[in-house]
């Protein structure tokens, strides 16, 4: 049975993008307002995942040809990577700083390490979900 | 930092950079980059021979976890440099014959990585100075050994042995660990130096006898002393080179050092005499003993290294007497028993070294080491013979080799140790010389075997897979620098002794005043009229006689018969251990998931419901019903109709519905409460979650009701009402709990403390960093999880290997 998702596949091309959005504002806003590297890898994962039930997996992946194995991998290299950088600094591994810095046209803003640290969460999240979901659904 | 904490990390550093570069280098290098890398080391340690000799000690600390007193802190003093060099000069000789040995097409880089693992750890443990680093290195040897010798994993006996010497080696250290716990306990201080320090201290203490038998267990079985040795021959399993590296030059003397640096310690204790020298002349000749019926050649070099482990275990027992009598000038002829230790220790590296890399040599030029089918090969392999020859004489304990100056001086010792009237000596002290003789009789009779029918008698080329012909010289060129020792070090004893072996006196008796008195000077000639000439010269004798009979006393060997043996004790425990924890584990693991809910439950329920009821801390007052906002109640009537809902839904699609109905409902709760965070992370996780079960019921048939006997069900019913009450308690409880402060006021200052607005994420990515990073690694392991039970599924793989 062929099941007509005219609606369904044109709602989600737009909505993925606000979705995508999201995550990435949801990522970044963590450090001073709700958010971060968790929800944020939450939002991003389960918008792909949104792609894979709309479209058929083959399609996405052609798009996105990344291993989602490895972007998990790498997600753990990084988050524990920033917390070597400390030790190279003489501080308790995972110690993390922050600054002000001035940027042309942006004005003043407010960097962390703890960013690097999410990222690696982030990219944990999303990898491992969408390796999870993939691999259960392509079991037959 | 000084080099010498450097000589510890290079090889772990070697070693992570060939697995994690090992794309880039050529099979070809990869043997030489490791020799090169234990030859530069090893000629960095000699550098610090002048400066250990002259009695200097170099410590360098790195304090690791100050909270509990575990510093990094290397001690390079006499007897750390000796087995350093040991390490690092054996090291790059087998490095060198390894690539030689080993075809290019195994799979080097883990041999190598492997091999250089072990080398680190083995410098860890003759450089720590904390007992618990010196412990991790210890493990961590038994663990390298156990990669090397499963190197040839396809073969079954290979991983057998594996799994054997680990099993023995790490519950011996286990035990030492206990023992170090206990010295602890008792000197208060992880520092060997410190505890040598507090010796007479610690000596009145109840555990001291505990903990000295405890340690001497975790010698004896890396050791391999009897009744523990029953590894050593399996582990012959392992490709040469590391048989001739770890099972007998070095990994196996880890108990020696680790005897040798805790005489001080406990050499005040008579039952440290009794323990070490009776166990180890008992595994002498059992050892010298069990050689001559192998007819394996490396099955009899592993019972000869098990009998030379005795032999200087021995040795360094009697040598503790020394300090059981206290310091005197009579005493000190008694420290010449662990002079003899530590040179038969060198000696014996070196001899068994060339031994064992001749048997590889004959395996790897003729395709067996099966006595029944050498023969005769002296005309075909003349340098090979030429190794055999020096190396069993030399073990055999004749001259001119090195071997000879070792064998006096144990004669020598036994016999002084045999006049000492203490200790309940006079009765049983003729024992001592008596077994050693014996001992070294069969020594005599192996090392003959192991020329005379490898190198003489006719040839069988019959029975050889390959025509018999010389090896390639890279092979030779180890061995030969070694025989070149054996016979070095019979002309030139007393500069090994200046300069090495008598700073490692003064490291084993460091209450001993003068490092000079403590060692004598070596002479080959004792006089035509020593006893201990004689005793070499009638073992020899009898040998010669030993040897020509040799078929008719050989049956004495099957007296014993296996269902005895030490081998089948230890293969029926383990199968008795398997069954007994398989039929344990199987009464709970029961594989139905309503059962591990269960026991999950239940353990709640003991734990917070058992506070709540016997804690008196249950206190609550009834909400005014005015402040129930209307959004509250609605949310509050579609959690319970879904939730009851569930219990009575037929289809799987209806239970995922209703949950994420209630999964919906209580992030709505999170936005009225006004937790943004929560909502939003709620809100995915359902989704996510939704589309995960969906996925997977596709897989699952229906659900079958009223399937539990009728008990189970009542006592499910009864411990999910307990649960709901529980929880139900806690939650009401949670309001006006005030038996300890709330730890939510330390992170008001979070952005102070953490630079971030949003406490939640700072607790996260800051406050509770580890936690989150080891979070993130349990989520990636889960993930992999996942993916491999189902892609070996799909394989059709993954079935049991046996």
């Amino acid at each position: 049975m062929r099941i007509n998702d005219v609606i369904l596949r044109t709602v989600v091309k737009v909505v993925i993008l606000i979705i995508l959005t999201l995550g990435v504002y949801l990522f970044f806003s963590g450090h001073h307002a709700p958010g971060g590297g968790f929800i944020g890898g939450l939002v991003l994962a389960s918008g792909i995942i949104l792609l894979f039930v709309t479209y058929d997996i083959e399609t996405i992946q052609r798009k996105m040809p990344f291993d989602f194995k490895k972007v998990a991998a790498l997600g753990v290299f990084i988050a524990a990577g920033t917390g070597l950088g400390a030790i190279y600094f003489d501080l308790p591994f995972l110690s993390h700083t922050d600054g002000h810095f001035k940027f042309p046209f942006i004005g003043d803003k407010h960097l962390t390490t703890v960013t690097l640290f999410e990222a690696g969460v982030a990219l944990t999240v999303i990898g491992t979900l969408v390796t999870m979901i993939l691999s259960i659904s392509e079991d037959e | 930092m000084t080099f010498d904490v450097a000589v510890v990390l290079v090889p772990f550093i070697f070693a992570l950079l060939i697995s994690m570069l090992y794309r880039f280098i050529s099979k070809k290098y990869i043997g030489w980059l490791v020799t090169a890398v234990s030859l530069v080391l090893f000629i960095i340690l000699t550098t610090y021979i002048p400066r250990i000799s002259n009695g200097e000690i170099i410590t360098f600390t790195h304090e690791w976890i100050p909270s509990l007193g575990i510093n990094f802190t290397t001690y390079l003093d006499g007897l750390s440099l000796m087995f350093s060099l040991l390490i690092t000069g054996v090291g790059s000789l087998v490095g060198l014959y390894s690539i030689f040995y080993l075809s290019k097409s195994e799979q080097l880089y883990h041999f190598y990585c492997y091999l250089l693992l072990f080398m680190g750890a083995m410098l860890g443990v003759v450089l720590s100075d904390n007992i618990l680093v010196l412990y991790g290195f210890w493990e961590m040897t038994s663990v390298s050994s156990f990669l090397l010798i499963a190197f040839w994993h396809h073969r079954k006996a290979s991983r057998a042995g594996a799994r054997k010497s680990m099993l023995i080696t790490v519950a011996g250290g286990i035990s030492m660990l206990a023992g170090f716990l206990m010295l602890y306990e008792m000197s208060g201080t992880l520092s060997i130096r410190e505890i040598i320090e507090k010796a007479g201290l610690i000596r009145e203490s109840a555990l001291f006898v505990p903990a000295l038998v405890l340690v001497l267990l975790g010698a004896f079985t890396k050791s391999a002393q009897f009744p523990f040795y029953i590894w050593l021959p399996d582990a012959m399993e392992a490709p040469t080179p590391v048989s001739a590296y770890l099972h007998s030059a070095t990994m196996v003397k880890a108990g020696i050092y680790l005897v040798a640096r805790f005489t001080p310690v406990f050499g005040n204790e008579a039952a440290w005499f009794w323990l070490v020298t009776g166990v180890g002349l008992f595994t002498l000749f059992w050892g010298s003993f069990n050689a001559v019926k192998q007819v394996d050649l490396k099955a009899m070099l592993a019972f000869s290294t098990v009998s030379q482990l005795g032999l200087i275990m021995s040795l360094l027992g009697m040598g503790s007497v020394a300090i059981y009598l206290g310091h005197s000038s009579e005493t000190v002829i008694y420290t010449q028993a662990a002079f003899a230790a530590i040179f038969h220790l060198i000696n014996h590296s070196t001899f068994k070294g060339a031994l064992f890399m001749m048997v590889g040599i004959l395996d790897h030029e003729l395709g067996t080491r099966d006595l029944r089918r050498l023969g005769g090969l002296m005309y075909f392999m003349p340098l090979t013979f030429t190794i055999a020859l020096i190396g069993c004489l030399s073990m055999a304990g004749l001259p001119p080799f090195n071997g000879f100056l070792s064998k006096e001086m144990f004669f020598a010792a036994t016999l002084h140790i045999q006049d000492l009237s203490i200790l309940s000596l006079d009765h049983i002290g003729f024992l001592i010389p008596l077994v050693a003789w014996i001992a070294s009789v069969f020594t005599f009779v192996y090392c003959l075997i192991i020329v005379g029918k490898t190198f003489f008698g006719k040839v069988k080329t019959h029975l050889l897979d390959k025509h018999p012909h010389e090896a390639p010289v890279g092979m030779l060129i180890s061995p030969y620098i070694l025989i070149i020792l054996v016979v070095g070090i019979f002309f030139f004893p007393n500069l090994l002794g200046r300069y090495v072996l008598n700073p490692a006196m003064a490291s084993i008796f460091p209450m001993f005043p003068s490092a000079e008195e403590l060692a004598p000077t070596i002479h080959a000639w004792h006089g035509f009229f020593s006893p201990e000439l004689w005793m070499t010269i009638l073992a020899v004798v009898a040998g010669i006689f030993l040897y020509s009979l040799l078929k008719s006393w050989k049956p004495i060997y099957r007296i014993l018969p296996y269902h005895l043996s030490l081998n089948a004790l230890f293969n029926n425990g383990i199968l008795w251990s398997e069954s007994l924890s398989a039929r344990f584990t199987r009464r709970y693991m029961t594989g139905n998931l309503t059962d591990y809910f269960v026991y999950i439950f239940v353990a709640f329920l003991l734990v917070v419901g058992g506070y709540f009821l016997y804690g008196d801390v249950f206190s609550w007052s009834p909400v005014n019903p005015e402040s129930l906002d209307v959004f509250e109640a609605i949310l509050m009537v579609i959690i319970m109709v879904s939730s009851i809902g569930i219990l009575f839904a037929k289809s799987r699609i209806t239970i995922v519905f209703l949950t994420s109905v209630l999964g919906y409902s209580v992030a709505f709760f999170f936005i009225v409460f006004r937790a943004p965070d929560l909502a939003l992370t709620q809100l995915v996780v359902e989704s996510v979650s939704t589309v995960l079960f969906l996925l997977c019921f596709r897989h699952l048939p229906e659900i079958k009701r009223g399937v539990q006997s009728k008990w189970k069900e009542a006592r499910n019913l009864v411990i999910s009402l307990a649960m709901g009450a529980t929880v139900t308690m806690a939650g009401l409880a949670a309001l006006h709990y005030e038996k300890f402060k709330t730890i939510s006021e330390y992170y008001n200052d979070s952005y102070l403390l953490a630079g971030g607005k949003n406490i939640v994420n700072t607790i996260l990515g800051d406050f509770r960093a580890f936690d989150t990073m080891l979070e993130v690694v349990v989520l990636f392991i889960a993930g992999l999880g996942v993916y491999t039970l189902i892609k070996l599924k799909a394989k059709g793989g993954g079935q049991n290997e046996n």
